[in-house]
C-alpha cells in the first residue's frame, strides 16, 4: 500500500485527506433513504406511459388518438403531430444530428416512441396506450451493418434533406502511407475480422423524470436522470426556447448510470410537454424494456484489425478499419472534434511507429446511442481490439502472449510519450505494473498448470488484457460536446465555525463523491472530511461543468476541487498574516494550519482563520474577507491510467461453459484518494468485462427485431459468474494533475473484456481456433470449437 | 379491492385495483421508497422485501395477494439510530455504490443469516443469485453478509471502521 494510509485520522477517526474512509452517502442508501428520480412525489403530479413502435420500420400512416383521450383518469395524448405544432417532433442529438422526440413520418426501430400519454396513474397511462390506434405501413429494415450502405438498401434518413443513402461520416486518424510501409516490409502480418456487439449498460433504475412547470413563475424544475444536469439544461434552453435562468436540473440519486443517462431522451423532452399541457408535474419512468430497447446502447463496432511485426515479434505497425451501427440516429455522446470517440488510443501500450484507422459510420434500423456502458468515449473498442489482435500476433508466432506484450510495452523513459496517432500519454511504468499482475497470478504456474491439464483433455485459458486509457475529457479548445467545452467548475465556502461546502458540478451515480471530494478538500485545507459537505447535481446550487462521465469526474473535477481548496488556502495566509500581524511571507504551511517560521506556536488553524475571516478582524487592502473561492478547470491534457489483468477460465467442450476461475487485476490510477472505493469501482468494471465477454447478446432478426429486450434474454452476471477478484496496485501519479490522480471509473470495463476473451480463446486454442466475437456463451464457444463460428450480432438459427 | 396488510408491524388498510403490483402498493401507496423497481420480470432483485418472513421478488406480487399476510422491508431493518449489522456490514465493506439494489440484497441476506449464521461464501453467493448488482461486481456484498455474520451484534465494532478491510 502507499503512505497515503498514513494520513493523520480526525475525532471521528477519518483520514484528513485520503486513505480508506467508509462513505459520507451510505447512510441514507442503507435505511432506503435514498431519493431516486421514482422517488420524487409532488402534490397534484400526473403519470405517463410511451407508446412505442413494434416495427422496426414502417410509414405511420394515421394515428388515432380519440379513444385513449376518452379513457377516464387520462389528461393528455401527445402524439408527434402536436409536437409539431410547437417545433419539438425533433431534438437534436449530442453528436449534431436529429432524433425524432414522437415520430411524424416513420418509426426507424423497434422501440421508438410514438405516442405519449398523461394520467392519473401509471396504470391507467398504460391502458390508454392500447387505445391508440396506429397503422402502419411496414418497410423492409436495414438490420445488418454490413448491408446498410448497398445500392438498393433502403434509405432510413428519408427525412434528412440530401440523404440519400444510410452513410453518416468517416473519419480516420494516424498515418496510413506509413502504416502500409510498414505492413509491406514486415515479416509477419495478420489479420482478423473482430466485432464488438452491440450491448447496453443496464443500470438497475431505469431512466425517468419529474417535470415541473409553473405555469405562474414560468420556473421550469426538472428531476431526471442525468450525469450531466448543467449540460442537460443549457440543450433544454436550446432546444425548447426555454429561458435558461428558469430551468432547475435535479439529478437525485442515481441508480447507476454507466453512459446511459448522458443523452437526453424523448421521455424526458414529454415529460416536460406534458406538465406544460397539464398545468401539473408530471412523472415519466419507463421500465425496464423500454430501457434496453430504446436508450443508449453501446459499441456495435465491426472491426477488421491488422498488424504487422517482425519474427521474433517487434510490432511493426496496426491498422483498424471500423465499420460503426450507430443505429437510427446518431446519438453518440462525443466530444466534436472526435466523431468515433478517442477509438484512435487504439494504438494501446506499445511502442511502435505507424497506425493507421478508418471508421464509416451508418444508420441502421436500431435504437440510437453508441458511447455508452463505461467506455470511456469509444476506448473499451479501441483496448480490445489491440488486446485481441496481439494475441492473435502471439498466436501467429508460437509466442507467450505475456513475453509478446513485454517485449513492446512502453518503457518508463519513454513518457510523456507521443503516440503514432497523435496523444500525448502522461506518466507509466508499465512492465513493472505486468509484473506485478504476473506474480499475483501466479503466471509460470499457470502455465505449467494448462500445459498438464491439456495433457488430460482439459481446457483451462490464461488471457491478459494491458490497457491505457486515456480519460479526464478534455481541454476546452479540443474537446466540447454541442459547443458547450469540457471545463468544470467548483466553489468552496468555509463558513465562520470552519466547517465547509464544496459544489461541484459533476455529480455521482454511485462513485461516492460526497466522500472522496470531501478528502480532496480535506487533503489541501486540514478541515476534517466529516465537516466538508459536498453538493452536487442540482443546477441552481452548484456551478456549470459537463458532468460524470468518461471517467471524467477526478480528473476534471478533481482538480478543481484541489485548486479551489488551494486557493482558500491562499487567501487563509492573507488573514492569519493579518490576525498574528505578520507578513505573508514569514508564514508557513501545515496540515490545517499557517504558522510563523521558526516560532510554529504562533499559528491559526483553518478553522480559526474562518472565524477571522468573517469576524472584525482588520483584512488587508484587497482582502475582501469571508473564506470561499471559485475555479474553472480547463485541464491542460487527459491522464492515462492503466493495468494489466490476467484472467484463468476452464471451458467445458462439450457444452461451451466457460467457468471464469479466477480474476487478477492490477490498476495504476495515480494517487488513490480512497483505496476502498477504487477497488469498488475496479470490482464492477471486472463484472461488466466479464457479462461483455460471455453473457449479453443484443441480436436483432431480419425484420429487426430485438431479442434482448428484457433481462429473461440480456443476461447480466450475477454472483455466480464473478470470482474474487484479486486486485493489486502500482501507484505512477499524473504529473499534470493537481494531486496526481488519473481517475478508474471505467478502467475495469476497457480492459477486462479482452482479459476474458483471451482467455476463453486461449483454451480452445487446441481445436484451432484463433478468434470468436463476443459474447462467448455456451453456444458460441460450441460452434467456434466445430469450426463454424457464427455472426453474434445476428438472430441465429 | 380493500386489503389489509400488515407492513413492518403496522397493519395498513387500502382499496387496490385487483391487478397492482405488491412493488407499487408498497411504494406508491404506502410512500416506503426504498423497495425499488427495476425490471417486472423476477430477475433483477432490487424489489426483494419479506412476506411472511420469505424474501420474494414484490413486482411478480400481487398487493391483494399479500391480503392479511405481513410484509417486512429496508425500513424495518434499523431500530431508529441503531442500524442492524447487516446494514453495518453493507457500509463497512463498501457494499453498496449507486445504492439502488442495496435494499433487496440486504433484506435477501438478513434472511439468510437468520437462518443460517455462518454462511459459507458458496452459499452468500448461491442465496443472492437471484439478484443483479451493476456496481459492486458482489465481492463487497459478499464481504458484507460475511462481516455482518461475524459481528451479529453489530455495535461494537461500528466504532472502529478502518480496521476493517473488505
Amino acid at each position: 500500500m502507499t503512505a497515503l494510509d498514513d494520513a493523520p485520522r480526525s475525532a471521528a477517526g477519518n483520514p484528513i485527506g485520503f486513505g480508506r474512509m467508509v462513505r459520507k452517502e451510505d447512510a441514507r442508501f442503507l435505511r432506503g433513504e435514498g431519493n431516486y428520480v421514482d422517488d420524487v412525489n409532488l402534490p397534484g403530479m400526473l403519470h405517463s406511459a410511451i407508446l412505442r413502435s413494434p416495427y422496426a420500420h414502417a410509414r405511420i400512416v394515421s394515428i388515432d388518438t380519440s379513444a385513449a383521450e376518452a379513457l377516464e383518469g387520462v389528461h393528455a395524448v401527445i402524439t408527434g403531430a402536436v409536437l409539431e405544432t410547437l417545433g419539438l417532433a425533433w431534438m437534436p442529438t449530442l453528436s449534431m444530428d436529429t432524433q425524432a422526440v414522437l415520430a411524424t413520418d416513420k418509426v426507424r426501430f423497434q422501440g421508438q416512441e410514438v405516442a405519449f400519454v398523461v394520467a392519473d396513474s401509471r396504470y391507467i397511462a398504460k391502458d390508454a396506450l392500447e387505445l391508440i390506434e396506429v397503422e402502419y405501413e411496414a418497410l423492409p429494415a436495414v438490420v445488418d451493418a454490413r448491408t446498410a450502405l448497398e445500392p438498393d438498401a433502403p434509405v432510413i434518413r428519408d427525412d434528412k434533406e440530401g440523404q440519400t443513402s444510410n452513410f453518416i461520416y468517416d473519419w480516420e486518424a494516424g498515418n496510413k502511407d506509413e502504416t502500409e510501409a510498414a505492413f509491406a516490409a514486415a515479416d509477419v502480418v495478420v489479420t482478423e475480422d473482430i466485432l464488438y456487439p452491440r450491448v447496453h449498460p443496464a443500470p438497475m433504475e431505469t431512466c425517468g423524470a419529474v417535470a415541473h412547470m409553473d405555469a405562474v413563475t414560468g420556473k421550469l424544475t426538472l428531476w431526471t436522470t442525468t450525469q450531466a444536469p448543467h449540460a442537460h439544461r443549457t440543450l433544454y434552453a436550446l432546444v425548447a426556447g426555454l429561458p435558461e435562468q428558469k430551468i432547475q436540473v435535479i439529478s437525485p440519486d442515481i441508480g447507476g448510470g454507466f453512459g446511459n443517462k448522458v443523452g437526453i431522451y424523448p421521455g424526458y423532452v414529454c415529460a416536460v410537454v406534458g406538465s406544460i399541457v397539464t398545468g401539473r408535474p408530471v412523472k415519466w419512468v419507463e421500465d425496464r424494456s423500454e430501457n434496453l430497447m430504446s436508450t443508449s446502447f453501446a459499441r456495435d463496432y465491426h472491426m477488421k484489425a491488422s498488424i504487422a511485426s517482425t519474427r521474433d515479434g517487434k510490432i511493426l505497425a496496426v491498422r483498424v478499419d471500423v465499420l460503426a451501427d450507430h443505429g437510427a440516429f446518431n446519438g453518440v455522446a462525443q466530444p466534436t472534434k472526435f466523431p468515433a470517440g478517442f477509438f484512435h488510443i487504439f494504438t494501446g501500450s506499445y511502442d511502435y511507429p505507424a497506425a493507421y484507422c478508418s471508421v464509416r459510420a451508418v444508420y441502421t434500423n436500431k435504437a440510437p446511442g453508441g458511447v455508452a456502458y463505461a467506455c470511456s468515449f469509444r476506448i473499451t473498442e479501441a483496448a480490445y481490439v489491440i488486446e485481441r489482435i496481439v494475441d492473435c500476433l502471439a498466436s501467429e508466432l508460437a509466442m507467450d502472449p505475456a513475453e509478446l506484450r513485454l517485449k513492446n510495452l512502453l518503457r518508463p523513459e519513454q513518457f510523456p510519450y507521443t503516440t503514432p496517432t497523435g496523444w500525448e500519454y502522461d506518466s507509466g511504468n508499465y512492465a513493472e505494473t505486468m509484473r506485478v499482475a504476473m506474480d499475483l497470478a501466479g503466471y509460470d504456474e499457470l502455465r505449467a498448470e494448462q500445459k498438464a491439464k491439456r495433457e488430460r483433455g482439459e481446457y483451462m485459458g490464461i488471457g491478459i488484457s494491458f490497457f491505457t486509457e486515456g480519460v479526464g475529457a478534455g481541454p476546452r479548445k479540443h474537446m466540447d460536446i454541442l459547443g458547450l467545452g469540457m471545463a468544470d467548475g467548483c466553489d468552496l465556502r468555509v463558513h465562520p465555525t470552519g466547517k465547509a461546502q464544496v459544489r461541484l458540478s459533476v455529480q455521482t451515480q454511485g462513485q461516492g463523491h460526497e466522500t472522496t471530494f470531501a478528502q480532496i478538500v480535506s487533503h489541501e485545507l486540514g478541515i476534517p472530511p466529516e465537516d466538508i459537505e459536498v453538493i452536487h447535481g442540482d443546477t441552481d446550487n452548484t456551478p456549470f461543468g459537463l458532468g460524470t462521465y468518461g471517467s471524467r469526474s477526478t480528473p476534471v473535477s478533481g482538480a478543481a476541487a484541489a485548486l479551489v481548496a488551494r486557493r482558500v488556502k491562499d487567501k487563509a495566509r492573507l488573514i492569519a498574516a493579518a490576525a498574528l500581524e505578520c507578513s505573508p511571507d514569514d508564514l508557513e504551511w501545515e496540515l490545517g494550519r499557517w504558522y510563523v517560521k521558526g516560532d510554529p506556536e504562533r499559528g491559526r488553524t483553518i478553522q480559526e482563520i474562518a472565524m477571522d475571516a468573517h469576524g472584525p478582524l482588520e483584512l488587508p487592502d484587497g482582502v475582501e474577507g469571508h473564506l470561499d473561492a471559485q475555479v474553472v478547470y480547463n485541464p491542460p491534457n487527459l491522464t492515462y491510467p492503466y493495468g494489466c489483468y490476467i484472467c484463468v477460465v476452464d471451458v467445458d467442450p462439450g457444452t461451451g461453459q466457460v467457468k471464469v476461475r479466477r480474476f487478477i487485476a492490477v490498476d495504476d490510477c495515480g494517487t488513490r484518494i480512497n483505496p476502498m472505493i477504487v477497488e469498488g469501482q475496479v470490482h464492477g468494471g471486472l463484472a461488466d468485462g466479464v457479462g461483455m465477454a460471455l453473457m449479453e447478446l443484443m441480436a436483432f432478426d431480419e425484420d429487426g427485431n430485438h431479442l434482448g429486450g428484457s433481462f429473461m434474454d440480456y443476461l447480466l452476471p450475477t454472483t455466480m459468474e464473478c470470482p474474487d477478484w484479486e486486485l493489486g496496485e502500482t501507484v505512477t501519479p499524473s504529473p499534470h494533475h493537481p494531486i496526481g490522480a488519473k481517475g478508474v471509473g471505467e478502467s475495469a470495463t476497457v480492459g477486462s473484456p479482452a482479459a476474458v476473451v483471451n482467455a476463453v480463446l486461449d483454451a480452445i486454442a487446441p481445436f484451432g481456433v484463433r478468434h470468436a466475437d463476443m459474447p462467448l456463451t455456451p453456444a458460441n464457444v460450441w460452434r467456434a470449437i466445430q469450426g463454424s463460428p457464427v455472426r453474434t450480432d445476428l438472430a441465429v438459427e | 379491492m380493500q386489503v389489509t396488510i400488515t407492513v413492518n408491524g403496522e397493519p395498513r388498510t387500502a382499496d387496490v385495483e385487483e391487478r397492482m403490483l405488491l412493488v407499487h402498493f408498497i411504494r406508491d401507496e404506502l410512500k416506503l421508497r426504498g423497495t425499488h423497481w427495476g425490471c417486472d420480470t423476477s430477475n433483477c432483485g432490487t424489489c426483494v422485501l419479506w412476506l411472511d418472513g420469505e424474501p420474494v421478488k414484490s413486482c411478480t406480487v400481487l398487493a391483494v395477494m399479500a391480503d392479511g399476510h405481513e410484509v417486512r422491508t429496508v425500513e424495518d431493518l434499523a431500530h431508529g439510530a441503531e442500524l442492524d449489522p447487516i446494514q453495518t456490514g453493507f457500509m463497512e465493506c463498501h457494499g453498496l455504490q449507486c445504492g439502488f439494489c442495496t435494499p433487496g440484497m440486504m433484506m435477501t441476506s438478513r434472511w439468510l443469516l437468520d437462518h443460517n449464521p455462518h454462511p459459507s461464501e458458496e452459499e452468500i453467493r448461491e442465496t443472492l443469485s437471484g439478484q443483479i448488482c451493476r456496481c459492486t461486481g458482489y465481492k463487497n456484498i459478499v464481504a458484507a453478509v460475511q462481516w455482518a455474520a461475524d459481528h451479529p451484534a453489530g455495535a461494537d465494532a461500528a466504532a472502529t471502521p478502518s480496521e476493517v478491510t473488505a
